[in-house]
């Protein structure tokens, strides 16, 4: 049986993604389109809601994806500092921005859902000031590994920032436990019956997730394989100029 | 198109935002990505070439 670290290596890391991308990105794009169809055109309003709760479909996959990217990176960023992986802490770079836009799109629909449900865009709320932490960590986390030139370097102190943000990524998945209080209503999927959001609007919300959790997946493998390609071109530009 | 009611601007802003963006962050990783790729087999090219 193979090893998990085998993908450690770039070229068999190249040859495995290759040859899934093209399945996944498929299988994202279907999920995606039909979910989004389905819920936007084949469900019902909701009684209370009207037509706002077709926003759903968009702000709970988001801000899923949101938090679980960063947990992602924070694995992957763990593998780089113990066992120096690079392909580990160039999935944990490629993951950044895909996460940022997912955190962006969670916000902007919440606050847009917000407005003629809570009778306001914004409210410094637990879940939604934490999340907007979470954002900023995004952003600066893309911005410390632009800004720092040596790689590993980079690598290492993105790393201390993933460990930090995490803490975040949580308070934002159970700020409602921890606080009690705050106009954030309750998770929208529950493994408890009486509490999940009823049929006709679960099947395409579950699909929605499906989707954004495949679009996330076929990007970080294409990325990361732009990242591996910077890396050796970077490598093959520092001989010709030591040569 | 569905009956989004009074509530159609926000319904709709969300939608059209949300779709740009995944749009975006798509176009602007596969153009990234196609650049990489086009230097680095300049300079592998440029490696192998004789002289």
């Amino acid at each position: 049986m193979s090893s998990l670290w085998e993908y450690a290596n770039p070229r068999k890391f190249m040859a495995t993604s290759g040859a899934l991308l093209p399945w996944v990105s498929g299988l994202a794009v279907l999920c995606l389109v039909g979910g989004l169809f389905w819920g936007f055109f084949l469900t019902p309003d909701d009684f209370r809601q009207g037509s706002t709760v077709k926003i759903i479909y968009l702000h709970v996959p988001a801000a899923i994806m949101a938090i679980n990217v960063w947990l992602m990176m924070l694995v992957a960023s763990l593998i780089w500092l113990i066992r120096r992986h690079h392909v580990s802490a160039l999935a944990a770079k490629a993951a950044a921005p895909v996460g940022a836009v997912f955190t962006a799109i969670a916000l902007f629909t919440g606050a847009v859902w917000g407005q003629p449900m809570w009778g306001t865009w914004w409210e410094w709320d637990p879940r939604l000031t934490s999340f907007l932490i979470l954002f900023l960590f995004y952003l600066g986390y893309i911005a410390m590994w632009e800004a720092v030139e040596n790689p590993d370097a980079a690598a290492d102190l993105t790393t201390v920032l993933c460990l930090v943000g995490s803490v975040f990524a949580v308070i934002s998945r159970y700020a409602l436990l921890f606080w009690n209080q705050g106009l954030h209503q309750g998770a929208s999927l529950s493994m408890d019956a009486e509490q999940n959001v009823a049929d006709v609007f679960w099947y395409p919300l579950v699909t929605c997730i499906a989707g954004f959790f495949l679009l996330f997946l076929a990007l970080v493998l294409y990325r990361t394989r732009t990242e591996i390609r910077a890396r050796r071109l970077r490598a093959l530009l520092a001989q010709e100029r030591t040569a | 198109m569905p009956d989004l009611g009074r509530y159609a601007t926000e319904v709709l802003t969300a939608y059209g935002v949300s779709i740009v963006a995944l749009a975006a962050l798509v176009w602007l990783s596969v153009r990234q990505a196609r650049r990489v790729r086009r230097r680095l087999e300049d300079v592998e090219a440029r490696r192998r070439a004789p002289g």
